[in-house]
């Protein structure tokens, strides 16, 4: 056997260090983590940082530089400012109603997949709902831009009524497709909470009387509400830190649009200032959700 | 519970309109791929197969997806190695800020991509480094790594510990146990976690967009810009179609796995 040579002269040099490592569990675990928390500590928590910092310093209004100085100007800017309120509040309008969409779409096929549907096509409808999501985000996008546009599918179905359709420029649009995007990241949390309701429960729930809507409202729901909330994470952040299908779909500004522009163009201590917005949304909103049970259904 | 007769066929219904709306969209795209005219009309006016001959020959969009390939096995590479090594450490070993490791490298995936993108470009741009595609490489190794984590360490909290203590006594040393118990143990929680990995990297287009720089385009990249240039927009069609497609192959293989189960991973 020549696990039992390992550690003796004759063995390479990597095998020597091997069999020398094993006991040095300290080590080990250094040598294991070392590289892993350099990369994501420098190459990302270390950009991130310096780039939110940038939240506290201004720009010079003459010549348009970073002027790395304590100041709190941007923050200033970003509170006082109505249109950055305005599209603070828009984003978060967008944000719920995207999620609400996609738990009242993304409910009954989960429920149906769960407690409905035979195994066979349980399985054919999971992997309906995950096959999208492989497929390209852009391309995505893309597909309802073509049906929405000026003599698209859309308008030739309502051309039979007198209407004509929403064009590239309708707010509506980016609702749809925000919902259209998100959908699947909704509905497999919704699946896997349902799932894992036993049958028992919903057994003495009609064994005492309880009729299939009282079950529903009394027993499914407070049990499914944790995955809801699950679901609602990806649904929520993702719609707070999209700036693509707005300017694909329907020429609005985000939250994400105002980041991106004052990155490549305006002043960087604004877009950083402006980050801490979806920042603080979302710690307050998994917060919210942690409580709801949401961390344990993920 | 047994759902009344009308609440099956409500739920039928609604799973249907669901389905539809997930794949509707898509259908039409793949039919415009076919259009004839380089207006997008509906109904088109007449059906070719000549985008299809224009895609394959057009330069750009050949160069970019080998850019998109090369950008993803990097990338891929990259989390793979970093994602096992973190991985490793949090499941076999216990220590301070163990929770925080976790925490950390789900940052990437969980803060908003605009801020991933600005914060690599600006750093990227402060020490110098040239952009290409060294810089969308690491632009997507800091969201790839996750989901290699993810995979391998929920792979190692199910494998028994108890194999690799059996190695242990039976004298193997700390390499010789990786390679031959831990490795094998791990092969299908790496490759679904490669697999993501690399289909993430394939799709990225805002970190790509900010760590690109002027001269290197990858498949979203050139989408992205393509859209805007109505000459384009039928070889963008096809190329959309053929991403499509191609996303089947992830799904089955994932399903070939472990089955449709493990694919929710996701």
């Amino acid at each position: 056997m020549s696990s039992a040579r390992a550690g003796t002269s004759r063995a390479p040099l990597t095998r020597r260090f091997a069999a020398w490592l094993h006991p040095r569990r300290r080590l080990q675990l250094t040598l294991l983590l070392t590289s892993p928390l350099l990369w994501i500590g420098l190459a990302y928590l270390g950009s991130l940082g310096i780039l939110l910092l940038n939240a506290f310093w201004h720009t010079d209004a003459f010549s348009g530089k970073v002027i790395p100085e304590f100041s709190l100007d941007a923050f200033g800017e970003v509170v006082t400012n109505p249109v950055y309120r305005t599209i603070a509040l828009r984003t978060l309008g967008m944000a719920v109603a995207v999620t609400v969409t996609d738990v009242l779409l993304g409910f009954p096929i989960a429920y149906y997949m769960a407690r409905v549907a035979s195994r066979r096509t349980r399985r054919i409808l999971l992997i309906a709902v995950l096959l999208p999501l492989w497929a390209s985000y852009l391309v995505k996008i893309y597909s309802w831009r073509v049906i929405f546009q000026g003599n698209g599918l859309l308008d030739w179905l309502l051309e039979p009524f007198g209407i004509s359709g929403p064009g590239l420029n309708e707010i509506t649009n980016s609702w749809v497709v925000l919902s259209y995007l998100w959908l699947p990241y909704m509905i497999l949390p919704i699946f896997a909470g349902l799932e894992r309701i036993p049958e028992s429960l919903l057994e003495a729930s009609s064994d005492l009387g309880g009729r299939a809507g009282g079950t529903f409202r009394r027993i499914v729901l407070p049990l499914a509400l944790p995955a809801i909330a699950a679901g609602s994470i990806f649904t929520f952040s993702l719609t707070l830190g999209d700036y693509i299908t707005p300017t694909m779909v329907s020429g609005t500004k985000f939250i994400g649009n105002v980041i991106y522009d004052n990155s490549s163009l305006g002043s960087l201590p604004l877009a950083a200032a402006y980050s801490f917005v979806p920042i603080v949304i979302m710690v307050v909103y998994l917060f919210i959700a942690r409580r709801m049970g949401a961390f344990e259904s993920l | 519970m047994t759902e009344s007769r009308w609440v099956r066929i409500g739920l039928r219904v609604m799973t249907f309109v669901a389905l539809a709306f997930i794949y509707l969209p898509l259908l039409i795209l793949a039919i415009y791929a076919f259009n004839d005219s380089r207006s997008q009309v509906w109904p088109p006016p007449g059906f070719s197969l000549r985008w299809f001959g224009e895609a394959m020959s057009n330069g750009r969009v050949v160069d970019a997806f080998i850019t998109s390939v090369l950008a993803g096995l990097g990338a891929t590479l990259l989390a793979l190695v970093l994602g096992t090594l973190a991985a490793l450490g949090v499941a076999r070993h216990r220590f301070f800020g163990r929770e925080a490791v976790s925490f950390m490298l789900v940052l990437p995936i969980a803060l908003p991509g605009v801020l991933t993108g600005i914060a690599l470009a600006a750093t990227f741009k402060t020490l110098g480094v040239d952009f290409g595609l060294p810089t969308i490489i690491v632009g997507h190794a800091t969201f790839c790594v996750v989901i290699a984590y993810n995979n391998v360490v929920a792979r190692l909290r199910r494998l028994p510990r108890s194999t690799e203590e059996a190695s242990a006594d039976l004298g193997a040393d700390t390499w010789q146990t990786f390679r031959r118990v831990l490795l094998p143990g791990m092969r299908t929680a790496l490759l679904s976690g490669g697999l993501l990995a690399f289909a993430l990297s394939f799709d990225e287009v805002i970190v790509t967009n900010f760590t690109a720089g002027p001269g290197t385009e990858t498949i979203p990249l050139w989408i992205f810009s393509a859209i805007q240039r109505p000459r384009e927009v039928p070889v963008v069609n096809v190329v959309a179609l053929a991403l499509i497609i191609l996303s089947v192959v992830p799904v089955y293989v994932a399903e070939k796995l472990s089955g449709a189960e493990s694919a929710v991973v996701r």
